[in-house]
């Protein structure tokens, strides 16, 4: 494991370097606003990894973190003024609310057998789905509301920077905390539950603390998504977000932590490229079938996930090239 | 000398089926036990009943002289008990390293110690310590499994059928190691591999359709052919 987390630091590295550099070369907005977005479906993303591909739990109602974050810094931004202050203020408190929700859900359900919780995830994220198209004198229904974003995130490429300072600092800690002894008996749990049970870990708290973990993250990208929108509405707690994290994680590879980074650039760059493609090809306008190919495709040609399956070859090179493998213990 | 397991009268249900329906067995501390018999008789579901893993429906499990009958899982395993499958349970995504290192739980220079000695039982793991579980061969699995069971210095060693599918060779290993565990850990053993339960045991239990049938010292059992021949399909 620490040979992968060498490798991935190093390839962070470069890409940070060429994401700092970028908006001094390239004076393109839509570029600009894409990546941004692009940080913001990584962070979800490697938050549904923690889950997913960390501790095995899959679960339908990742959404209903994602829409805590966002609707809790939209509410505090619009009703109280829209300063860095606030805006900080209400990451945490979305954060915090993330933690106790998914605390409780979590120990309330993660005894369940996996379908049982995937399904109840599900309808528990539809209650919060009601509870915002109803509580109107908050979240304004469906139609939702817009609201001032803070002077500093005015220019966008420091929101830019904000949004890809929050990524890497995710990525390394959630790097860290997967890396940890901690980590070590969440794939454990992934692995055979029954096994780490036998070896004296309560498995429960491990995938509650898995899914706080993940609620919170998840509850950050949503801050950052609403204030990148300057506007909110229900369907930040749709199953849209949930499946699109979900194919973020998967098409990157689970349980990889770059794999979902790579997934988010993947199918947010796929999505604008095939839309964009309907202005000169009219076929295009059904872009969503195309994108459903895609899909396909990268599920046949990468049933690991992109860096799942690109990590299995290299491994699979290396023992070809090294048949005979001597090490002593450290 | 003091038992430190007893298993009085259990019944375990999986599903609808009614799967040990009365066993009764003790382990004295410092002797290798052996459940024996035939294939599906229950003697795994013997072992999984006391880690609590499929809980008893009925009757008593003592250890140390406390009932853990309905205790979860994690809390027998911290108890002091053991436990090396059938199925071994590596952690297939998880180096040799790293899936010692998650069975030690602490990582202070008692468990690093304990740790040394365990290697040197299965020196071969050395040689795979940074490989991933899931590309270990069977032989190497076997051994991690015991290895990962040993680290603890559990009291009491639940260990299910190590010499399955394994070469000779390998079995010789496995049991070598079991001879110098059996040292200093009580042991309670399933093997199907009446020679080499019978080389290492010290009492035995045999279990028939789910239910203790007969029971008694090791060295009685290898004169006794009547009984070998009847449970066993041996002699």
């Amino acid at each position: 494991m620490k040979n992968k987390f060498q490798w991935n630091n190093l390839f962070l590295a470069i890409i940070v370097v060429v994401l700092v550099v970028f908006p001094f070369v390239s004076d393109s907005r839509t570029w600009t606003i894409l990546l941004t977005q692009i940080f913001i479906f990584s962070i979800l993303a490697m938050s549904y990894d923690i889950l997913l591909g960390y501790t095995g739990i899959v679960s339908f109602g990742h959404a209903m973190f994602f829409g805590m974050g966002a609707y809790t810094t939209a509410v505090m931004l619009k009703r109280m003024e829209p300063s860095i202050g606030i805006f900080i203020l209400s990451v945490v408190c979305g954060m915090l609310l993330a933690a106790l929700i998914s605390f409780f859900i979590g120990l309330l359900t993660l005894r369940l057998k996996s379908h049982f919780f995937a399904m109840l995830t599900l309808a528990v994220s539809g209650l919060f789905l009601v509870l915002a198209e109803k509580w109107r004198t908050v979240t304004h229904g469906n139609d939702g509301f817009t609201f001032k974003a803070p002077e500093f995130f005015k220019d966008r490429m420091m929101f830019y920077f904000v949004t890809l300072i929050c990524l890497v600092l995710v990525y390394l800690l959630l790097q860290r905390f997967v890396n940890s002894p901690f980590g070590r008996v969440l794939v454990a749990v992934r692995e055979n539950e029954q096994r780490t049970r036998s070896l004296g870990f309560n498995t429960l708290h491990y995938k509650v603390m898995a899914s706080v973990v993940a609620g919170v993250i998840a509850s950050l990208a949503g801050s950052l998504y609403a204030v990148s929108l300057r506007f909110v509405n229900t369907s930040v707690l749709t199953m849209d977000i949930t499946l699109d994290a979900l194919l973020m994680t998967i098409i990157g590879g689970v349980g990889t932590l770059i794999g979902p980074i790579v997934g988010a650039g993947v199918i947010e760059l796929t999505q604008h490229y095939l839309s964009g493609l309907a202005k000169d090809y009219p076929i295009f306008e059904r872009w969503i079938i195309f994108f459903g190919i895609v899909y396909i495709l990268a599920v046949i040609f990468f049933p690991r996930g992109i860096v799942g399956t690109v990590r299995e070859k290299l491994w699979k090179r290396k023992k070809k090239t090294r048949p005979v493998e001597k090490r002593e213990v450290s | 000398m003091k038992t430190l397991l007893k298993v009085e009268d259990i019944h375990t249900h999986i599903g609808q089926y009614h799967i040990l329906q009365g066993v009764f067995f003790e382990a004295r501390e410092g002797e290798v036990s052996v459940l024996l018999g035939r294939n599906g008789a229950g003697k795994t579901t013997t072992l999984k009943t006391i880690m609590g893993l499929t809980p008893a429906s009925k009757g008593i499990v003592q250890f140390n002289g406390q009932d853990i009958t309905k205790k979860p899982t994690y809390t027998i395993a911290n108890g002091g008990i053991g436990y090396v499958p059938e199925d071994q349970g590596i952690f297939g995504d998880l180096t040799v390293e790293e899936n010692m290192k998650v069975a030690m739980r602490k990582e202070d220079d008692v468990a690093f110690a304990r740790q040394d000695y365990v290697l040197e039982l299965f020196p071969d793991l050395k040689t795979f310590w940074k490989k991933d579980g899931g590309h270990l061969s069977g032989g190497q699995k076997q051994m991690l499994a015991m290895a990962r069971a040993f680290v603890n210095d559990s009291k009491l060693l639940l260990i299910d059928e190590p010499s399955k599918g394994l070469a000779p060779i390998v079995i010789e290993k496995v049991m070598e190691a079991i001879t110098e565990v059996k040292k200093s850990t009580t042991i309670v053993l399933v093997e199907q591999n009446f020679m080499m339960a019978s080389r290492i045991g010290d009492r035995y239990t045999l279990i028939d359709d789910g239910e203790t049938v007969h029971a008694g010292e090791m060295a009685d059992l290898i004169h006794n052919e009547e009984v070998k021949r009847k449970y066993l399909g041996i002699g």
